[in-house]
């Protein structure tokens, strides 16, 4: 009987250990069907694009080995340089802006403003659109044919002019006042919810103290607001690089090839002009430079949670 | 056991739904035809082809993907051919379709081009692109021509202007319209347009024969010679005439221009007839359709093809019943009545057709009897995508400014020798 | 969280005031002006579009353009409008963000209260996948997709979906999870709770804010994708986007103005009530996880 109890006690030992085994291994087991899927359909793929880049590949992949022979040429292309200065153009202008309208909406917005709850769908509802349904509507209105400045010619003022996506110059700010329609918005409420988390008591102490409402943002809220400065630089970043629809809407890279951006330059590179292994390059030097902004991010992120 | 295979892989929260959908079952008689016709006028023109054999027993199935000309259904195709999911057919244009056969992935008709001929039908510069290796791997559906100037007659005859028969004559009608105001070249500023324009300067520069140096053998000799200069100049000449809001208007603003009486002339395709008649408008009578002055004779054309893909056998009979109803001359009629393009037989009646499209069957006739049948280079018809993209490069940004003439020769030769 | 509706701590005079609502009315104007152009102009008929004034109200009113987008307007060869592709949209759309959306929760559960060594890793290896350009995926997936027979068909397409949308929905998870008291999950474990059971019981009911954020993401990214729709569907399948496509996008014939903005307007009708209906809960699920960080 004894003898029975320990067996038992040491068979039930075992199944308990073997629990516990199993919940130490189960939430691994849990994740790694997706890090599988993401291992093999994300990190493949750019092992993939890489080996691409230094193939002769044209129309189809094709595994003919040329080194870095692609690289030469891309950087050879004056279609390249021209979409990496408007990249930064872009960029740079796209997440400032989008950044100072989303917080200073925001700000706004959080002063117990009436009809809030109207007015946070209309600044929200651009990023459910895709460019597909509203970039017609774009280039319509920045036609000067038909658009803004031909109405303000039918109603009376003549002299005005609003020319930009005809200019080779000014063409790719065109393309920055749509993007930033498009997710200023998205900004905007990602600083309202980033405002709607602070303490509240710490600004009326400040406010005691007799700081002015200048300082109280410039001392409290804003560096409060850090997480989600962050979080709109990454959004905004990724898609920035990302970018393709917004021009091909918009001007299809023209004026000429004045508002090409790698993306752009990316597909066609790719697809219409039977170039894939340039293309490869092309795309290789985008997922640097998209590296190069989100690893540094990661990390500062990641490690902080460890302390 | 192939999709038992499949599901194992794909990771098992995926698979619970995807067991309720099913795959496209490989049907006896169906076709899958992959297009970019995809509204108005042509997509009801391709219906009849539609009908054509569903009458025959063989049903469509249809996937259209509109996009930049053809481009994103191009883009599509690549995926599809890798993914070893090929249409039975394939719109294409030129050398597209020589690209695709040469990567081994059409299917050979000879059996039924024998069988009805189609050797001795075609013209053979369309042969050019619809036979690789000899064997016939595509069905010709239209001949565009690309080098007509559409003019507005109530303009023309109000200032007196002749039909112009040459370049210096162009210039002075052109010049007259703009000195009454109008907008004397209706024009998009797309890269295509420009080129499409570019086609035809060159042509009336050196005739034939620089057109095919130039841009079929891709001799650098003559892509950096004077005449190409001259033909940069000319271009330079037409910009002047364009009005200020022509960058990315899509080439049927540029005809409504021309038919609602604000701008003079367009220098486009025949498918743009398509919007004079839509108008209301009667060639002859509010407007005109005449060649790129200096290019009388020449034709330089696009031609639409379906290309089929090998799909193995099951497929095949529905296929070769596609192909035959393609070129079947009742549809060839019927197709390009409506989308103001002629035939790609050279047999077809000319009954149905109205003048414009009598006078392009009957120049596209005389142009293949006497050698002058080129095809265009700024619809992938002279050379391949990469090198037709560097040109439009070039063209583009010299129409825009970027370039003078003399640099834009020096681009060109570098940019063709860099694309190839 | 419970901050929504505290009272701000700034003292504003009427004329600040003023400005403040000019700014953003100002700011509502821009961006409804779109929206208004392709309302206003749907509902013209063709003619009054050629000739007039974009921004001006119609002078005839006309219904037609919409009812002929919905299901008359030539696609391809049929004169469907875009009603069969709505149901082809929605049968993929679902189950894309249903399962992305599970998923996402799982791992951000894992990845915050069964952390492992290296999780940080393979967080940052998922996020990472966010920021891949679909354009380099097209062949190399194209290529899986048929080796799998999912090629042309909306498995396949809800496959590609729920891959490219796993870094955000477990970003949002994680991050949400991440200011999830422990000690509960402790104490649940304690009484003998398992893995599945704390997170059904425990996790899930409080989920509700990050789920509308992550479900609201997903739907637009999805419901809008155009890539991966037309390269990875078939004739029996292609989604609305793709053939709001082929409705405005036709390189020959006449533009249909009217048609194509009430078609654009129809394609975009489910994302915009998404947004409408539940954009409070979306701003208060962003402050509840994904501004975080």
């Amino acid at each position: 009987m004894p003898a029975r109890l320990a067996l038992a006690r040491a068979t039930s030992e075992v199944a308990i250990e073997m629990i516990e085994r199993l919940q130490t291994y189960l939430p691994r087991l849990v994740l790694s069907p997706s890090f599988v899927l993401i291992l093999l359909f994300v990190y493949g793929f750019i092992v993939f694009t890489g080996y691409l880049s230094m193939s002769d590949s044209r129309m189809l992949p094709s595994f003919g080995f040329v080194g870095l022979e692609n690289f030469g040429k891309l950087f050879n292309l004056r279609h390249w340089s021209i979409a990496l200065k408007n990249l930064a153009i872009f960029g740079i202008l796209y997440i400032v802006i989008c950044t100072v309208i989303g917080l200073g909406l925001a700000i706004l917005l959080d002063m117990k403003i009436r009809g809030e709850g109207v007015l946070r769908p209309i600044y929200l509802y651009p990023m459910a659109l895709s460019f597909i349904v509203t970039g017609t509507a774009w280039k319509w209105f920045l036609d000067p044919g038909i658009g803004l400045e031909h109405v303000m010619h039918l109603w009376g003022w003549e002299s005005f002019s609003f020319n930009w996506i005809k200019s080779r110059e000014m063409a790719i700010y065109t393309v920055v006042i749509a993007a930033v329609w498009q997710s200023s918005g998205f900004v905007m409420a990602m600083f309202l919810a980033g405002l709607r988390g602070i303490d509240n008591e710490i600004l009326k102490a400040a406010q005691i103290d007799g700081a002015s409402n200048w300082q109280l943002y410039r001392r409290i809220v804003i560096p409060m607001l850090r997480p989600a400065f962050l979080s709109a630089f990454v959004v905004l970043a990724h898609l920035a690089i990302k970018a393709y629809d917004l021009v091909i809407a918009l001007t299809n890279g023209g004026p000429g090839r004045a508002t090409e951006l790698p993306a752009t330059f990316m597909y066609s590179y790719s697809f219409t002009r039977n170039q894939m292994g340039i293309g490869a390059s092309s795309a290789v030097i985008m997922l640097m430079m998209i590296a190069s902004i989100i690893i540094p991010y990661l990390y500062s992120e990641l490690r902080e949670k460890k302390s | 056991m192939k999709r038992t295979l499949s599901k194992l892989a794909c990771g098992v929260a995926v698979c619970a739904i995807m067991t309720g959908a099913g795959v496209a079952s490989a049907a006896d008689s169906s076709v899958e035809v992959l297009h970019w016709w995809t509204s108005g006028g042509e997509a009801s023109a391709l219906n009849v082809l539609k009908e054509d054999l569903e009458s025959n027993g063989v049903s469509w199935k249809d996937m259209p993907v509109a996009g930049g000309g053809g481009e994103q259904a191009m883009t599509v195709l690549r995926a599809r051919v890798t993914a070893g999911n090929a249409p039975t057919a394939v719109q294409m244009l030129g050398f597209d379709i020589q690209d695709w056969a040469a990567e081994g992935a059409l299917a050979d008709l000879n059996s039924v081009a024998a069988k009805e001929g189609w050797d001795d039908v075609v013209p053979a510069a369309l042969q050019r692109f619809a036979k690789h290796d000899g064997k016939w791997i595509s069905a010709p559906v239209n001949v565009h021509s690309t080098n007509w100037v559409w003019a507005n007659k109530k303009i023309f005859d109000e200032l007196g202007i002749a039909q112009p028969a040459s370049w210096d004559e162009l210039v002075a009608a052109l010049d007259k319209i703009k000195a009454a105001g109008y907008t004397a070249v209706a024009h998009g500023g797309q890269a295509w347009q420009d080129a499409t324009i570019f086609d035809a300067v060159v042509m009336s520069v050196g005739g034939p024969d620089l057109y095919k140096k130039a841009f079929v053998d891709l001799d650098p000799a003559a892509l950096g010679s004077d005449q190409m200069k001259e033909a940069f100049d000319r271009m330079a000449t037409l910009r002047s005439y364009v009005d200020d809001n022509f960058s990315g208007r899509d080439w049927n603003l540029a005809s409504a221009m021309v038919i609602e009486g604000k701008a003079g002339v367009q220098f486009m395709g025949d498918w743009a007839k398509g919007e004079f008649l839509k108008a209301n408008l009667k060639p002859g009578e509010d407007f005109l359709c005449f060649r790129f002055p200096d290019t009388q004779g020449t034709v330089t054309f696009n031609s639409d093809q379906f290309a089929m893909f090998s799909i193995g056998e099951e497929g095949r009979d529905a296929q070769v019943k596609l192909a035959s109803s393609i070129m079947a001359p009742s549809f060839q009629s019927a197709f390009n009545v409506v989308k103001g393009s002629v035939p790609a037989r050279t047999d077809v009646s000319d009954e149905a057709f109205d003048a414009c499209g009598k006078k392009g069957m009957k120049e596209l006739a005389e142009a293949n009897a006497s050698g002058k049948l080129f095809g265009s280079m700024a619809h992938g018809h002279a050379s391949p995508a990469a090198v037709k993209n560097s040109i439009y490069d070039v063209v583009t940004a010299h129409f825009n400014g970027e370039f003078d003439s003399a640099e834009a020769v020096e681009e060109l030769v570098s940019a063709v020798e860099g694309a190839q | 969280m419970s901050a929504a509706s505290k009272d701000t701590a700034l003292r504003t005079g009427a004329i600040a005031r003023a400005v403040i609502y000019s700014v953003l009315i100002v700011f509502a104007v821009f961006y409804l002006l779109p929206l208004f152009v392709m309302l206003v102009n749907s509902v013209k008929p063709l003619d009054e579009i050629r000739q007039g004034n974009m921004l001006a109200f119609p002078q005839a009113f006309t219904i037609e353009p919409w009812i002929q987008a919905w299901g008359e307007a030539q696609i391809g060869v049929q004169p469907t409008g875009l009603k069969p592709y709505f149901v082809n949209s929605l049968v993929m759309v679902i189950p894309a963000v249903a399962i992305s959306t599970f998923l996402g929760a799982i791992n951000g559960y894992v990845l915050t209260k069964w952390q492992f060594p290296g999780h940080r890793i393979v967080f940052g290896l998922m996020l990472f996948s966010c920021f891949i350009p679909f354009q380099i995926v097209l062949i190399p997936m194209a290529r899986i997709l048929g080796l799998l027979d999912l090629a042309g068909t909306t498995s396949g397409l809800v496959l590609v979906h729920v891959v490219y949308g796993l870094g955000f929905t477990t970003l949002f998870f994680r991050n949400y999870y991440d200011a999830f008291p422990t000690e509960l999950i402790r104490a649940a474990t304690i009484d003998g709770a398992g893995f599945f059971r704390i997170f059904r019981r425990i996790l899930l009911p409080s989920s509700g804010p990050i789920i509308v954020v992550t479900v609201i993401w997903q739907f637009t990214n999805v419901w809008n994708d155009f890539l991966f729709g037309a390269s990875f569907a078939d004739f029996d399948s292609q989604p609305m986007t793709v053939a709001l496509n082929n409705l405005v996008s036709s390189s020959t014939g006449v533009k249909e103005y009217n048609v194509h903005f009430a078609g654009a307007i129809l394609a975009a009708l489910p994302t915009l009530i998404v947004y409408v209906v539940s954009g409070r809960y979306f701003v208060r699920g962003l402050m509840a996880g994904a501004v975080k960080g």
